[in-house]
This record gives C-alpha cells, sequence and structure tokens, in this order.
C-alpha cells in the first residue's frame, strides 16, 4: 500500500495547495468547484495538534483561499498508543481496563462493548440484573459524553458559560459513578459475564434523584442555545451531509441520525436487555449541525428516561453468569475461601475462550463501537480490532468543511464529536 | 493660557486619566468576577480580600514575563503595535466631559481634558487610529493566525465605523454641536435614548458598533481564541500583551463614557444632579453619575460576552453593511428632516 506523508514545515505548503499551484487545470476545476475564482496565493494553514478546538490531539492541514476552506485534511495518531496490540499480550480481564482509555468520555461503554464480545465468544448468558445495572451504568456515560460535547461545542462557538453548565451536572454523573464503580474516571466496573458490583438502594435512590431532574437541565440548556439567533446561524445548513452519503462514509451514532437515519443499535440489535425500554430514537431531517445538536440534546433527555425505567424496574438476582468456566468468583468468596481463591487466579490466568472469531457491537455515545475478536483457546485474545466510531465519523470532516469558512470548521469538528482516545487507539 | 489653566488642565489629566485607567483595571477584575458568578463559579478570590488585589497581581506577573518576538517578526512594527493599540484609547480620553463644567467665580472649566468644538471628530479620528495596532500586530507577528485575525480586525473595523459615525452624526443633528460638553448638556431635559425613535435606534446601532469597535464579543473575530487561537495576540507575551489588553479594556471604558455622552445626558440624571447650587458638590455628584453609567456599560460589555456565542464573519458583515448602515443612514435622514422641519 502507498503511503501517503503530509509534510508540512514553515515554509511547507500542503500537496493539493502544491497541486494547485503547479497544475493550472486544478486550479480552474476547483474554481468552478467553489463558484469563484480562487486566489493567486493560498494559505497552508496547520490546525493542530495543539489547537484549542481541535479536541484533543487532531491535527488538521487546511489550504485556504483567505478564509474558505478549499481542502482539509485531518492528520490523525498523535495519541496512538497500540491498543489494539496491547489486547493481543494482555488477558482478557486485563485488557478491560484499558478499553476504559478508548472514549474517555463514557468508559463503561467501552467495556461493555469489550465484555460483550468475550461473552459472544464465551456464549455466555448475561442475568437480568447485572443487564439492567449495565444499561444504568451505559446511558449515565452517554449523558456525560453528550454533556462534554454540549459544552465543548457552545465554547468553541463562543457561549463560554455553557461549558461550566454542562460541567455542572456532568460533575453530578461523576459523584454517582464513583459511588456506583469506586472511581471517577476510567472506573473498569464491568466484568465478563457480569459486573463489578451492586448497586445498593440508597445509591439508586440518588440515581433516580439525578434522572428525574436531569431534563430540566436540559431545557436550561436548550434555553441558552437551542433559540438564541447566534447559535442558529452558526450551525444552521453548516456541515450538511445527506442521509445516503452519511451511510457511504459509514457514520454512526448521532452524526448518522441527525441525517435522518433511525439507525440505533439499542433499537435494532438490542442488547442488554434495551428491547424492554420505552425510549425515542430523534432523527434530524437536513443533516446539518444543528440537528446533531439537537439529536443529541434529544438523546441525552431519553437517557435519563431509560435510566428512570432501568432503576425502577431493576430485576433482583445475580450480577454474574453462572457459566464457572469464564466468571469470577464473588470478591467476598474470594477473600475468604482457598478454593475460591484458586479459581479466580484460573479464571484470570487461565481462561479459554473458544476457538473462534466474533464481532460484537454496542452503541456508544459517539456511534457503533465494535470489538471483533479472535480468540484462540488461550487467555489472550489472537487480535483484535476496534471498529471506533470516532475515527470513521472523522472521514467525514474534509467532505463537510470544503469551501466553508475556518470558524465552519470549528463547528464542525465540534458537532462531529469525535474523541482522540478512541480514533487513534 | 494662564497658568491656572494649565494647573487646572493638569489636574483634569491625572485625575480623568487616573479614572480610566483604574476603571479599566477593575473591569479586569470584574470580568473575571462577573464571567465566574453566570458560571456558578467563584472567580479569584486568593489576592487580597474577595480577590482585590487581582489586576496589581496580573501585572506584576506581566511585567516579569519573557519577552518573546518569533523568528521573522518585523522588530519595530511587533513593538510598536501594542502602543499603537493602546494609544488611541488613552487619547479618547481628552475630550470626554466627565462631569458638569466647574463654575468657580464666574469662570467655566468645562470638565472634559481638551473642551474642543471638534471633540466628535477627533473621537473618530482616534477610534479609526485604533485598528493599525491590531491589524499590524497581526501582521508583523509572522504567524498565520494572527495575520487572520488582523485581517478580520481591519475588515470588522471598517464595517462598523460607518454605522458608529452615521448614528453620532445622528446624535448631532440633534445636538446641534460637536462639542461634547454640549452634546450631553442638550440632554439635560431628554435624554437621546428617549428621543423616539431617532435617538433610540441611534443608540442601538452605536451599542452594537461599539462592541465591534472595541472587538469585544460577540464580535471578537480578530482574537476568537477557539478559532485563531489568540488571533493577533498569539504571539505576544509579557507587558506587550498587558498594553493590548489594557488597549481593549480602556477601550471599553472610553466607549462607555461616549454612550454615556452622546445617548444618556452624560452626567445629568433628571434634572437633580443639575439643580444643585454648590458648584464642587455638582462636580463631584455629576461625576459619580456618569462613573455610574459607565459601570453599567461596562457590566454590559461583560455580560455580553459570557452570555451568547459569537458570530462569524461574514454575518458580521451581513450585520454591519446590510443592516445595521442602511438603518443608520435612514435613521439620520428621519432625524435630519425631524428637525429640520422642527419637530425636534
Amino acid at each position: 500500500m502507498e503511503t501517503k506523508v503530509i509534510e508540512i514545515g514553515t515554509q511547507g505548503i500542503s500537496p493539493i495547495h502544491r497541486r494547485i499551484q503547479e497544475n493550472r487545470e486544478e486550479r480552474e476545476r476547483l474554481s468552478r468547484e467553489f463558484g469563484h475564482e480562487l486566489h493567486e496565493d493560498l494559505l497552508t494553514l496547520n490546525m493542530g495538534p495543539q489547537h484549542p478546538s481541535t479536541h484533543g490531539v487532531l491535527r488538521i492541514v487546511l489550504t485556504l483561499d483567505g478564509e474558505i476552506i478549499v481542502d482539509a485534511e485531518p492528520v490523525v495518531g498523535y495519541l496512538h498508543r497500540g491498543k489494539e496490540k496491547m489486547a493481543e499480550s494482555l488477558r482478557y480481564f486485563q485488557y478491560i481496563p484499558h478499553t476504559d482509555r478508548l472514549d474517555y468520555l463514557a468508559p463503561q461503554i467501552n467495556n461493555v462493548a469489550f465484555c460483550r464480545a468475550v461473552e459472544k465468544a464465551c456464549g455466555l448468558e448475561i442475568p437480568p440484573r447485572a443487564q439492567a445495572i449495565r444499561v444504568i451504568v451505559m446511558e449515565m456515560m452517554r449523558i456525560m459524553s453528550h454533556l462534554i460535547y454540549i459544552g465543548t461545542t457552545a465554547l468553541d462557538i463562543g457561549a463560554a458559560s455553557i461549558f461550566f453548565h454542562s460541567f455542572r451536572e456532568r460533575e453530578d454523573l461523576y459523584d454517582l459513578a464513583d459511588i456506583i464503580t469506586g472511581q471517577r474516571m476510567n472506573n473498569a466496573f464491568i466484568r465478563i459475564g457480569g459486573v463489578g458490583n451492586d448497586i445498593s438502594t440508597e445509591t439508586l435512590k440518588r440515581v433516580r434523584e439525578f434522572a428525574a431532574a436531569f431534563p430540566g437541565k436540559v431545557d436550561e440548556y436548550e434555553k441558552l442555545l437551542t433559540g438564541n439567533r447566534i447559535w442558529w446561524e452558526r450551525n444552521r445548513d453548516i456541515g450538511i451531509i445527506e442521509a445516503e452519503e452519511a451511510i457511504k462514509f459509514s457514520l454512526t451514532g448521532p452524526n448518522l441520525r441527525g441525517s435522518g437515519v433511525e439507525h440505533d443499535l439499542r433499537r435494532v440489535d438490542p442488547y442488554c436487555g434495551y428491547e424492554n425500554y420505552d425510549f425515542e430514537v430523534p432523527v434530524g431531517s437536513v443533516g446539518d449541525c444543528f440537528d446533531r445538536y439537537l439529536v443529541r440534546i434529544e438523546e441525552m433527555r431519553q437517557s435519563a428516561r431509560i435510566i428512570l425505567q432501568a432503576v425502577d424496574k431493576l430485576p433482583p438476582g445475580e450480577i454474574y453468569a453462572e457459566d464457572r468456566r469464564f466468571v469470577l468468583p464473588p470478591k467476598e468468596k474470594a477473600f475468604t475461601s482457598m478454593e475460591e481463591l484458586i479459581h479466580q487466579f484460573e479464571v484470570v490466568a487461565e481462561m479459554k475462550v473458544p476457538r473462534g472469531e466474533v464481532y460484537a457491537a454496542v452503541e456508544a455515545a459517539k456511534g457503533e463501537l465494535g470489538f471483533y475478536l479472535v480468540a484462540d483457546d488461550g487467555p489472550r485474545p489472537h487480535r483484535l480490532h476496534i471498529r471506533s466510531p470516532s475515527f470513521i465519523n472523522l472521514q467525514a470532516l474534509p467532505k463537510l468543511s470544503r469551501g466553508r469558512y475556518i470558524s465552519d470548521m470549528v463547528a464542525i469538528i465540534g458537532s462531529l464529536d469525535f474523541v482522540m482516545g478512541e480514533c487513534d487507539r | 493660557m494662564t497658568t491656572a489653566a494649565l494647573i487646572a488642565t493638569l489636574v483634569k489629566i491625572a485625575v480623568f486619566f487616573g479614572i480610566t485607567i483604574s476603571l479599566a483595571a477593575v473591569s479586569t477584575l470584574f470580568e473575571r468576577k462577573i464571567s465566574a458568578w453566570i458560571q456558578q463559579r467563584y472567580g479569584p478570590n486568593r489576592v487580597g480580600p474577595w480577590g482585590v488585589l487581582q489586576p496589581l497581581a496580573d501585572g506584576l506577573k506581566f511585567i516579569f514575563k519573557e519577552e518573546v518576538a518569533p523568528a521573522g517578526a518585523n522588530r519595530l512594527l511587533f513593538r510598536l503595535a501594542p502602543a499603537m493599540a493602546a494609544a488611541p484609547a488613552f487619547m479618547t480620553v481628552a475630550v470626554v466631559p466627565f462631569t458638569f463644567p466647574l463654575i468657580l467665580d464666574g469662570t467655566r472649566i468645562p470638565m472634559a481634558i481638551a473642551d474642543i468644538d471638534i471633540g466628535v471628530l477627533f473621537f473618530m479620528a482616534m477610534g479609526s487610529l485604533a485598528v493599525y495596532g491590531i491589524m499590524l500586530g497581526g501582521w508583523a507577528s509572522n504567524n498565520k493566525y494572527s495575520l487572520l485575525g488582523g485581517l478580520r480586525s481591519s475588515a470588522q473595523m471598517i464595517s462598523y465605523e460607518l454605522a458608529m459615525m452615521v448614528s453620532v452624526i445622528t446624535v448631532l443633528t440633534l445636538a446641534g454641536s460637536m462639542n461634547l460638553t454640549r452634546i450631553f448638556e442638550a440632554q439635560i431635559p431628554l435624554w437621546n435614548i428617549a428621543v423616539f425613535p431617532v435617538g433610540t435606534i441611534a443608540f442601538g446601532i452605536f451599542l452594537i458598533a461599539a462592541f465591534a469597535e472595541t472587538n469585544r464579543h460577540p464580535f471578537d473575530l480578530a482574537e476568537c481564541e477557539t478559532e485563531l487561537v489568540g488571533g493577533f495576540h498569539t504571539e505576544y507575551s509579557s507587558m506587550k500583551f498587558a498594553l493590548f489588553f489594557l488597549g481593549e479594556y480602556s477601550a471599553m471604558v472610553m466607549m462607555s463614557g461616549l454612550i454615556t455622552t452622546f445617548f444618556l445626558g452624560g452626567p445629568s440624571l433628571f434634572g437633580l444632579v443639575n439643580g444643585i447650587e454648590d458648584p464642587w458638590i455638582k462636580v463631584l455628584a455629576g461625576l459619580g453619575v456618569f462613573l455610574a453609567k459607565v459601570c453599567f456599560f461596562l457590566f454590559l460589555f461583560i455580560w455580553v460576552r459570557w452570555t451568547i456565542p459569537r458570530f462569524r464573519w461574514d454575518q458580521l458583515m451581513h450585520l454591519g453593511w446590510k443592516l445595521l448602515l442602511p438603518l443608520s443612514l435612514a435613521n439620520l435622514l428621519l432625524a435630519g428632516t425631524l428637525v429640520a422641519t422642527g419637530v425636534l
């Protein structure tokens, strides 16, 4: 395969910039495309990897005609840690905390996605209580991730205060996550075959309180943004991607639903018992930044709704699957009984995931997060591939930003809502 | 010029300039405090009681920071630009009447440093100069982001200055003078903002243009930290940056002072202050009223900044050229007609 090197120094110019300079026809073609004659002097602007609004370490090489973007080339990999390769040398249980570091804004969803892949390979049945706890935690994480989206996008577009308002609710969620999982961030709460520990009644009450009050908070953000004329003008008809094209780009998550495609894995391929909950899948109509914003706003309300239902009808029972070959013994037993302790060692060190290939995906906050696992009867994956929605959604960036202004670039980056930890893996 | 007049002028320079600079410093503190309140934070509360010494600490920090000039920068212009950005705001202080003229033994001492008959023209000239500092700072930095910031700033200033000037001409038409003291004195019976509809519209246009003119949010496109990193001042550090900063806040203070003078009757307060017999008390009370009005507008500047999103530069141009300029011209025409026919 041919590797593409983007060279850009202090005097450097982007490849397309050079092509336009050297090739008369290219210039004319682009002039026709943009509907106006390109200026003689273009500008190559390096945006990122350290830039206030590239959300992490994304680098974009912009070719500008004045303020108009002729071409945008995302350069990824600045946060590459080799998460897929690392999986090959780690035992299944050891890898769970590593999935936290993918989309670190919603770590539990990644845990569930990975554990589901392993569970699918092992053929484990998860008890309903564990399923419901997973749903509660995942929906909390979804709200957390969307809150970051609202905050950072508003900050990028200039409404700095929303950032702090959304962080206020996010802080409440972190407190809850702390109580439930024992950790604020990178919780690693989900286990293969179940969840780390049970939720107490008092905690459930607090979760319920939060979920009941949360839609009111969303109204608050909406009051500040949705009706705001400037917010409207900065987002409407910016970065339009039509349904057909969105599917061609394999967009998933709110970015796809913003274009009007009602595709939500929780609905079309339910897992963790999502089929038992009553919720709506919001979709947009135009596929612009504003639609993606509205979809996420509504998703937060729906997530709160799911949490309420899950809390109200949390079934009693075990939080771990039956199959002792793959499932850890309860912690208190492992601490008190010699046999259980040996069993724990055996599961962690010698777990034999049957040979085979499985793909399991969940609807993460950013889109379809899938783990493709090749197991070989050993305690470690033979190969693990992560289908990270951020990476795939990012593909649409050049298409969305072509012919727009630099200011729109910021709105588009915000509305695509990717996180580089997941994109670069 | 007599010695007495000279001394009076020197005192006025010291007092009014001091007021402007300290207001600028205090408004940096209040910018942080008010933004904190809007964002449910405490704001600076470590330096001195309630954080009141924060501006001093900031200033001290700026002084001790290293001055960095990027490679390839035009060194002369790079150094000159911050001064050019700050100076016009300070120069404008000269013509703003801070309070009622002091009448001592029959001599009238106007309470502007230079009570000149072309005060409005002077302010317009200084307003137009302010853009050079930002533009040159952006250009001389040898940074693409700064360049874009400087370009945006120049385009923005030109589009908003026109609308602003035309709305000021409306005020001139109403007051019949270009002397700022006369302008506020003409408003003692009725503030221009209350002269419906011409004064009110002119006020609205001037207020919006003032935001653009001072490069304040939602028109802070030249700076625009989330798009252009820091815009024109990306490469500036130390006191050079502080000068830009000071210039911006002084410009805010001056704009607030001018809005007050043009539309809110300057130091007058429904004839209350005007009727005071004692000349000194009248002057001091007038100063208090004037500063209260200025502080209100400073608060408005800060409030808006932390509440609403930012415009995109082409939307800003549309607003300036397609809405504000025609509106202000029509408003001027209406004002002229009303004044000529003797309605106003």
